[in-house]
């Protein structure tokens, strides 16, 4: 226990601690930007210095260590001019566009000048990063002009993702944060997972906008525009529009869709449903009849597109089946557009995803047929967000509507595919039944819930113990696959999610940390409970859908429509 | 003035492709005679030596070696800083390149005080013709049985590799060296921890600088007392000075710690040549203070050299005549910081490069009386604020000549275009 003081108040905390935690124990606010709450310190933007007592400099605060009886202030002259001296210089080399930015009203530095009331005339000439905009990316968009090299996005990257499409290159004045090798975003291994655009300070790394294209379609009269919408997303749509974390509103979403001009939004849960329905099938097929093991999840595309990449001579260990999303989209253009009577084309098929990497997904050649996608355009929360903003709808006043038919029931296990663990155990609740052919009662597998970076259990299923992993944040992933490469994994089933806490976690959602994470995670389970039914199987239109269109679950439309294929981009490494 | 050559004992002395020439001279002496006294009271010699690291920051270099052997650790390391990044500062050259088998020694030596069994030269980039020296001096001690496993039998072992810097100044900042070490992109680390407690690979680990490390023999063979006697009045030991610039005599010299500035310029520099006067000398290399004619008399130590506003860095002395424009050198010197800012820290990063477009704007004719304060104001923020020596140091020729050759700035802004 250290006991010190800052600012002539005196407050203990444990050892080890840093100034910046002594501090907020205090309700003493000291500016950051380099730091992170989930990441290591970093103790590079220096605008969190502080003076202490006996040491010749100014040290910062978010990294330096307390000690019993240290003296500290936080407010003084010299503090003072310091944090000036470095926001003017951050300024003077950052783009001057606020009110065009994505991050305007929600960026870390305009808060610091705002709280500091910065007001004073540059004495340096302006300077502008980088070389100007990267679009490549359909997922991530990098604008180096606002970059303040904080390096908070090189670590989600390359430290939590081990993606290593990010690096500072340059030295000095000139050094900037661009896609590694010098290469467009697009050719580097980035996944697209948008974990850097959470992570970015400022709007250096935004999510890809793809507002203008939606705007189009709700535009021309001709055109049905046909929506689904994302587990995670009522879940996070409301905090993007201001309201606490964890504030569920699937209700006033649909509704604030339907002011919008959406003419259907329908549930992803029901493809969720869906999906466990192929890749339950999958499983029991793989596990009874020798088929490679583990098998793993194939719904989040960040991971896909990092196993293609890191991981593309274990493809064989992927489900087949296309992600939710994917099926939706397969549905909506071949099942849904004939019975409205419509040419695929003319009906818009529009995702609301918590995930940028979608972005990219729904891009992918295995996703259409016939010269046209399944999906046409993925929005995220941000975007959708933003769209509701503009449309001036007050969303917190909205009335609750239902979500369309037919796509408009999902379960409870489809709900719960947006935390990490939540496709392990909808898949459980299912696959046992099935094999059993007995009720499964108690349907919490709490084993595999919660933050832990990678979960294990054994459920015993039948007269087979089935060993199954659940792994997020593609640092985890990666530790998962070297077991597997290594010969050294024996588990059956594994999920893997590219985002830390799963897609609650997703690039596309407002800027989170862990903190935040905690309310979303509880809101999905919260969602859950509340379902009338929580497995997929029991859900009676996955059953209509069954009978009427797709046959058996695996079956030859099934395979045509919902599974995949996967690409080998092993070459991006070279 | 007479040279007192301790560190340089051997430069030159003999054929550095024979260790047994350097044993002929006494060599590997020391070590043996370490590997039989016990740790502390080794360290203990070395301490009340006096010794203080030769590379600039001047830390005891016996209270360095009681950290490192007090850190927990079962891995630790010692680590040469050969990355002699500094302007005008050849000492360390002079010595690898005349006797590598003292470096080895004292690494050695060095290595069972503080309980290492491996360490690393870190080699300048720009010293590629160093590295066969190098590494023939140690195949040549390992094939002696003065590195390897079981050294005179002792039970300790110790063993050297040579690793190339990564050609960037900043790297010669101990955390940053250890970056480039393991692989990375040189850039300091956040300190504490130090690299005493955690250094390479996370592990225990003593850097000191070359000059530092040769020393060590001695220290060992004479005893602490008989290296402390060496310094003038108070100070301990000696130093080696680079001497550049405009003078007669220029090039490496090995004097008492507390010789006096303005006769080492006079006396062993000859002063300058072609009948020019002095204008001003820069000590301490590229970061360190320049100061005017007036200020010479200082004895030649660490505090010493702070206290009179000077610095005495690694013993780096560039005098300019008086037909040089100081605004000139500044500017050439903040274009040198600005090239060699990793880019890690705000400050440094941003702050070296908008000192040099004022020096700039006011070498043009353009600088107000106001650019003069934003130096002064920029600067301090630089040196308070910046995450390593670099950008704490870099804005001291500014800092200095804006003190010191007030009316260089002044007549700039005052007489407008030249």
């Amino acid at each position: 226990m250290a006991r010190l003081i800052i600012d002539g108040q005196t407050v203990e905390i444990n050892d080890g601690a840093t100034i910046l935690q002594a501090a907020r124990k205090l309700n003493i606010k000291i500016p950051t930007l380099c730091y992170h709450p989930d990441q290591a310190v970093k103790a590079n933007c220096r605008i969190c210095v502080v003076e202490v007592e006996g040491q010749s400099r100014l040290v910062p605060a978010c990294a330096y260590p307390v000690s019993d009886g240290m003296v500290v202030k936080t407010n003084s002259h010299r503090v003072r001019r310091a944090r000036w001296n470095i926001l003017e210089l951050l300024f003077a080399h950052h783009s001057k566009d606020c009110l065009q930015c994505d991050r305007n009203g929600n960026c870390e530095l305009q808060t610091i000048a705002q709280d500091m009331h910065f007001n004073r005339e540059l004495r340096y000439t302006q300077a502008v990063r980088g070389k100007g905009r990267d679009l490549t990316s359909p997922c991530i968009t990098n604008d180096p002009s606002k970059c303040i090299a904080c390096n908070r996005c090189v670590y989600a990257c390359s430290q939590i993702q081990t993606v290593f499409a990010l690096s500072r290159e340059n030295r000095g004045f000139d050094s900037v944060i661009t896609p590694s090798y010098g290469r467009y975003l697009a050719d580097t291994t980035c996944v697209g997972c948008g974990q850097c655009v959470q992570a970015c300070p400022v709007g250096a790394l935004t999510v890809h906008d793809d507002r203008d294209v939606v705007w189009n379609m709700i535009d021309d009269e001709s055109k049905e525009v046909v929506a689904q919408v994302a587990p995670a997303v009522r879940i996070t749509i409301a905090e993007a529009l201001g309201e606490d974390p964890g504030v569920v509103s699937t209700g006033r979403l649909v509704t604030a869709m339907k002011r919008l001009g959406f003419d259907k939004v329908f549930d992803t849960d029901f493809s969720a449903d869906l999906t466990i329905m192929e890749e339950g099938t999958e499983f029991i097929q793989r596990l009874t009849t020798g088929g490679t093991l583990p098998m793993i999840t194939s719904c989040s595309p960040g991971w896909i597109k990092f196993c293609e990449t890191y991981y593309a001579d274990l493809l064989d260990h992927l489900s087949s089946c296309k992600s939710p999303q994917g099926m939706f989209g397969a549905l909506i253009k071949e099942y849904y557009a004939p019975a409205q009577g419509k040419a695929p084309q003319d009906v818009c098929s529009v995702s609301i995803m918590p995930c940028t990497a979608k972005k990219f997904e729904c891009k992918r050649p295995e996703l259409g047929r016939n010269g046209y996608q399944d999906i046409d355009v993925v929005l995220t929360v941000q975007e959708l967000a933003r769209m509701i903003e503009q449309a001036g709808i007050d969303f917190k006043s909205l009335p609750e509507t239902e979500f369309d038919d037919p796509f408009g029931l999902g379960s409870g296990a489809g709900e719960i595919f947006g935390a990490t663990g939540g496709v392990m155990e909808a898949a459980l609740r299912s696959v046992y039944e099935i094999v059993t052919k007995q009720e499964l009662t108690d349907i919490d597998f709490h084993a595999v819930r919660g933050f832990e970076g990678i979960k294990e259990a054994t459920i015993q299923v039948g007269d087979i113990p089935v060993k199954v992993a659940v792994a997020h944040g593609l640092g985890n992933a990666r530790k998962v696959m070297d077991l597997i490469r290594e010969g050294k994994a024996d588990y059956h089933f594994i999920e893997i999610m590219a985002c830390p806490g799963g897609c609650i976690g997703g690039g596309g959602n407002p800027i989170k940390n862990w903190a935040k994470m905690e309310h979303r995670f509880e809101a999905v389970y919260a969602t859950d409970r509340a379902l009338p039914v929580r497995k997929s199987h029991r859900n009676p239109v996955i059953s209509k859908v069954y009978e009427e269109y797709l046959g058996e679950p695996g079956g030859h439309l099934a395979h045509e429509l919902l599974h995949t294929h996967y690409v080998d981009r092993s070459s991006l490494l070279k | 003035m007479q040279e007192t050559r301790i560190a340089l004992r051997f430069v030159g002395k003999y054929d550095t492709a024979s260790v047994s020439e350097y044993c002929a001279l006494g060599g590997y002496g020391a070590l043996r005679k370490a590997l039989s006294m016990d740790k502390a009271s080794l360290i203990g010699e070395v301490a009340s030596s006096g010794l203080r690291g030769c590379g600039g920051a001047g830390f005891p270099t016996g209270r360095k070696w009681e950290m490192v052997s007090a850190a927990q650790g079962a891995q630790k390391y010692v680590v040469c800083n050969a990355d002699e990044g500094e302007p005008a500062t050849n000492k360390d050259r002079v010595i690898i390149a005349g006797d590598p088998h003292s470096l080895i020694e004292g690494m050695a030596i060095a290595g069972y005080a503080v309980g290492a069994d491996m360490g690393y030269i870190y080699l300048r980039y720009e010293y590629p013709y160093l590295f066969p020296v190098l590494e023939n001096a140690i195949a040549d001690a390992r094939n002696a049985g003065f590195l390897g496993s079981n050294i005179f039998g002792s039970g300790f072992s110790f063993d050297l590799k040579v690793v190339s810097g990564g050609g960037a100044y900043v790297c010669g900042e101990e955390t940053a060296l250890l970056e480039s070490i393991e692989g990375k992109r040189g850039e300091p680390r956040f300190k504490p921890p130090y690299p005493g407690t955690e250094g390479l690979y996370g592990c225990p680990t003593l850097i000191n600088n070359v000059e530092t490390l040769v020393t060590v023999p001695s220290i060992v063979l004479n005893g602490g007392a008989w290296y402390a006697s060496f310094g003038l009045g108070d100070h301990c030991g000696t130093k080696i000075f680079t001497l550049s610039g405009n003078l007669v005599n220029r090039g490496v010299f090995e004097y008492p710690r507390g010789t006096n500035l303005r006769q080492l310029i006079y006396e062993v520099g000859g002063g300058c040549p072609n009948g020019r006067q002095l204008l001003g000398v820069q000590t301490g290399g590229a970061s360190g203070n320049i100061i005017n004619g007036d200020m010479l008399d200082i004895p030649l130590d660490i505090d010493d050299c702070s206290a009179a506003g000077a610095t005495f860095g690694a013993g780096d002395i560039m005098v300019f005549d008086d037909s040089k424009d100081v605004l000139e050198i500044v500017e050439n010197l903040m274009e040198f910081f600005a090239h060699e800012s990793c880019g890690k820290c705000t400050p440094c990063r941003e702050g070296n490069a908008r000192l040099l477009e004022l020096i700039r704007k006011i070498r043009r004719g353009e600088g107000t009386m106001e650019d003069l304060d934003t130096l002064a104001d920029l600067s301090e923020t630089m040196m308070d604020c910046s995450l390593c020596g670099l950008g704490q140091a870099s804005p001291s020729p500014v800092v200095s000549t804006l003190k010191n050759f007030r009316g260089a700035y002044l007549s700039m802004i005052e007489g407008g275009q030249r």
